[in-house]
């Protein structure tokens, strides 16, 4: 068998994979949530729409996002292949319960927090990925722009006018929140770029960007929730 | 005050055969020694059976006094028992309540296949071991101890991770079954010392190849195997296995481990 063979079918070539996937999509987290963030800025969603326009119109972020979809799937079709193979490696379980201090919540119940988080990006693509490019989208004419521009920021807006489908956001970045708390840590493990000296450091960053990142996320359908509800 | 002696109630996993299905018995075993030791607890329970004309539970044990690696058991939902730091015979009766019922069961792995009762079959271990656990050496007069520098760092780590004794709790620990932590280990002994170095690419590749052969799950980093490792084996093995194994596949020169061409 080719070496590059042996190794992707290997359990730590598996492995390889489903970590720099799982980086990928936290930069991709970074990148979408300094886009999201301008939903706040009080200019009736321009410079939300600008931006929208200018990601929509640009190659190469186009190209990115097609990559960004390969990568989620190959993250969940390579979870499923591990999974497998981990039920297969005990046949018979155990009676006795095993003691839960010894591991994180999180750690134990990627799978499920997994499942939740693609659930949630699935209401989330036909919610607005979906809509925004195959739907029919208003359009806003902005004093002294040259032409009208696709009024995403309306999309949303309304979207999130529903306190259920802000809440559903809300707790969705949740289930993100702990998905992360263990993956950004594992990743670098899995990695091999862990050691005595670096660990430490990145416990408290992955801590950080698992609170951090999900929290900033779920500030926008609060307070646009709010300022659609008259606050 | 406390009592001196205790009587238990145990649940404990009886399997004939390999291939046979097996289930849980039952057994009422009173006046328990505090003192002890789970595997005399057990030494205790067979002269009973033994007494009432029924078959004696089969577990395994050889110096009890924890280094040899050969006893096992999950004891209420714990490789080892509830102890930390320990291995089964080194477990105390004393950690116990009285009335208390205990689980024993064998370790649980596809890999690791029951012999009988609670003796499971370890010997993936040994192949493991055997694809890559050695290094070579002139033979000869034993060369001056401290005419190849070491670092005291290293030196310690590599001492660390050569006290694993295989006794498989990793696996046992693990939602995955995973051999992770011991395969990091025995890789971790030999790679953090020059004498190590010659057959440290083949030995990553050969032992992480050998390891999937025999069925084990995969690494999720949760931690289980480290927390209950009788030893205190570190999962930072776990980290330098997989740097190694990285290293090891884009590193230049050699060939691949396994693949059928490597015995040139």
């Amino acid at each position: 068998m080719s070496p590059i063979k042996l190794f992707l079918l290997s359990s730590n070539g598996r492995k390889t994979v489903m970590a720099l996937t799982g980086l990928f999509l936290i930069l991709f987290l970074v990148v979408h949530l300094a886009g999201n963030l301008q939903l706040l800025v009080p200019d009736q969603g321009r410079s939300f729409n600008e931006y929208s326009h200018f990601m929509s119109h640009s190659l190469l972020i186009q190209t990115v996002s097609k990559l960004n979809f390969a990568f989620i799937i190959l993250h969940v079709l390579y979870s499923l292949w591990l999974t497998k193979q981990a039920n297969a490696a005990r046949p018979v379980g155990y009676q006795g319960r095993p003691a839960k201090e010894m591991t994180t919540w999180s750690s134990r119940n990627m799978g499920i927090l997994g499942t939740l988080v693609l659930a949630f990006l699935l209401v989330h693509l036909k919610g607005f990925w979906f809509e925004l490019k195959f739907g029919e989208v208003p359009v806003v004419l902005y004093p002294g722009a040259e032409e009208s521009l696709p009024d995403a920021f309306r999309v949303v807006s309304e979207a999130y006018a529903n306190p259920m489908y802000a809440l559903f956001y809300v707790l969705s970045m949740v289930a993100v929140g702990f998905h992360l708390y263990h993956g950004f840590q594992s990743a670098f493990h899995t990695l091999g770029l862990s050691n005595y000296r670096y660990k430490p450091m990145i416990r408290t960053v992955g801590t950080l960007f698992a609170v951090a990142v999900p929290a900033l996320f779920a500030l926008i359908p609060v307070v646009m929730y709010l300022q659609k509800a008259g606050y | 005050m406390e009592s001196t002696s205790l009587n238990l109630r145990l649940q404990v996993w009886r399997q004939p055969s390999t291939q046979a299905s097996g289930k849980f018995e039952t057994y009422e075993l009173p006046s328990v020694p505090v003192h002890a030791s789970f595997l005399e607890m057990l030494d205790l329970l067979n002269e009973q059976l033994i007494t009432e004309g029924r078959e004696p539970v089969a577990f395994d044990h050889d110096c009890r006094e924890g280094i040899c690696g050969m006893c096992s058991l999950y004891i209420n939902g714990r490789a080892h028992g509830p102890q930390q730091g320990t291995t089964t015979c080194q477990l105390h009766m004393r950690h116990f309540e009285d009335g208390e019922t205990i689980t024993i069961e064998p370790f649980r792995a596809k890999a690791f296949p029951v012999v009988r009762d609670l003796v499971v079959n370890r010997s993936a271990f040994d192949r493991i071991q055997q694809a890559g656990g050695y290094i070579t050496v002139n033979t000869g007069n034993a060369p001056d101890g401290n005419a190849v520098p070491i670092p005291k760092t290293d030196a310690d780590e590599a001492f660390a991770a050569a006290a694993c004794i295989g006794c498989g709790a990793c696996v046992a620990a693990c939602k995955n079954a995973s051999a992770m932590l011991f395969v990091s280990a025995k890789v971790s002994q030999y790679a953090l010392l020059p004498q190590g170095q010659p057959e440290h690419r083949e030995r990553v590749l050969s032992m992480v190849q050998a390891m999937d052969e025999e069925g084990f799950g995969h690494c999720t980093n949760t931690g289980a195997c480290e927390a209950e490792c009788p030893k205190g084996i570190s999962v930072e093995n776990i980290a330098r296995l997989n740097r190694s194994y990285l290293g090891a596949q884009f590193s230049g020169g050699g060939h691949a481990a396994g693949g059928g061409s490597s015995m040139a």
